[in-house]
């Protein structure tokens, strides 16, 4: 059971995330047109791909990379923005260090998914993807924000202090990084190639429990990270 | 919390010693004002006891019913406020105090917020984006933070620097509150703001 203090801090910050960031909106055009050009770049200069065995694999792996680079832009920003504002000291003071990882996690969680959503509507339009499996790749985008989310927001919390934050942060999110995007690339590009939800299961629980043991690490050290 | 316990504090920076072996005991009603040049570790010492920076080699200890707590763990009893504090731009001023209640679990209602912008100067001006608030506003603000959830131990860091004459009545109004129910540090080198000690601590550019 959750304590309710805890909960009420977790919203407290996870709404005040949301609005500074609609008022402000600096994540969101970044990210934004960060997607849009990726697709646009890449639909422009490949076209519809040929159908062929591997075409599923590679539209997969250009929808995983164009979300990872997009995350390294967006995920970063919830505590480099407390350091560079100096508004830090004033949470560390204030909040218990568990909710401020929980409702940052729940904002870049929205983050993502939003992203997401974006980036795979986009692809899917302008490089005349098909999809073979709706749900099994809603199950494959859903698991993979999830633990592409949980595998950073710790990251991005050790590397806010540093001063080359941007190529930190890559450097030390990619090795964590690489398995779930792995898992995540072949199970995207089954959804693609039209494999059934029963029989794609697999790597959606690969990612889930990637999300669960990042998460759990998460939250044992967050407090000694943020403190 | 009912006491405040510096136990051979040293803290450097690098090669560059701030604070050397400094011990110190503050009690409930007690203002404890540091003084000291530019440079001798004063906000330092604030931050420290805050839990906002740990020090080289001793400790600090917040005592409440006998039992002694590291600062980490008594936040809830420790209001600061320095210069260099800063909030959410983004948020008005009335919202700012809005989310720092709900994270510290503090229970107010937006009159008794309201009420506390009017204490610290700030009636009306609760609604507007602290991006507008000119710098001695902000600082007025500053002090609603530290004072929001009523607490035990009050560390101000020049409290009146950019504050009109009218803000030092409130720095009055505040010092003589919090010696009725808590302790209360400041670090100053106004001449005005000495005169609220009843601990004097000097501290020396350290070699």
């Amino acid at each position: 059971m959750i304590d309710p203090l805890l909960w009420r801090a977790t919203r407290a910050i996870f709404l005040r995330e949301l609005r500074s960031e609609l008022r402000n909106r600096q994540a969101l055009n970044a990210v934004t047109l960060f997607a849009i050009c990726s697709v646009v770049t890449v639909s422009l200069g490949l076209g519809p791909l040929m159908p062929s065995a591997d075409v599923a694999l590679v539209h997969a792996a250009f929808l995983w990379v164009i979300l990872l680079f997009a995350a390294f832009t967006a995920l970063s920003r919830v505590f480099v923005v407390e350091e560079e504002q100096r508004t830090a000291a004033a949470l560390r003071l204030a909040a218990p260090p568990i909710a401020v990882y929980l409702g940052k996690l729940c904002f870049n969680l929205v983050v993502l998914l939003g992203l997401t959503v974006l980036v795979t509507v986009l692809a899917i339009v302008m490089l005349h993807i098909r999809v073979g499996a709706w749900d099994l790749l809603v199950g494959m985008l859903l698991s993979g924000a999830l633990a592409l989310v949980a595998g950073t927001t710790l990251v991005a919390a050790i590397i806010a202090r540093s001063s080359s934050r941007g190529a930190l942060f890559a450097v030390l999110s990619l090795p964590i990084l690489i398995p779930m995007l792995v898992t995540a690339v072949r199970g995207t590009a089954l959804a693609l190639a039209g494999v059934s939800l029963a029989r794609g299961m697999a790597p959606i629980q690969t990612l889930l429990a990637y999300a669960v043991a990042m998460f759990v690490a998460s939250l044992f050290l967050f407090a000694t990270v943020w403190e | 919390m009912q006491a405040l316990e510096l136990a051979q504090i040293t803290l450097d920076y690098g090669r560059r010693r701030v604070l050397y072996d400094l011990s110190l005991h503050v009690t409930t009603n007690q203002v404890v004002v540091v003084t000291g040049s530019n440079g001798s570790g004063k906000s330092t010492l604030l931050r420290v006891i805050a839990g906002l920076q740990r020090p080289t080699v001793g400790a600090v200890w917040c005592i409440a019913d006998g039992v002694r707590y590291p600062p980490l763990q008594m936040r809830h009893a420790i209001g600061w406020m320095a210069p260099d504090l800063m909030l959410y731009r983004e948020l008005t001023g009335h919202e700012n105090l809005r989310f720092f209640a709900d994270v510290r679990g503090v229970s107010i209602s937006d009159v008794a917020i309201a009420d506390l912008l009017a204490e610290v100067g700030l009636a009306g001006r609760g609604g507007d984006l602290l991006a507008t608030y000119s710098s001695g506003m902000t600082h007025r603000l500053r002090y609603a933070y530290a004072l929001l959830h009523q607490p035990a131990l009050l560390l101000l860091d020049e409290p009146s620097v950019m504050l009109d004459t009218s803000g030092h009545d409130l720095l009055a109004r505040v010092v003589a509150r919090q010696r009725q129910h808590g302790m209360t540090l400041i670090a100053t080198n106004d001449e005005r703001e000495r005169r609220f000690a009843d601990v004097l601590v000097s501290l020396e550019v350290a070699v």
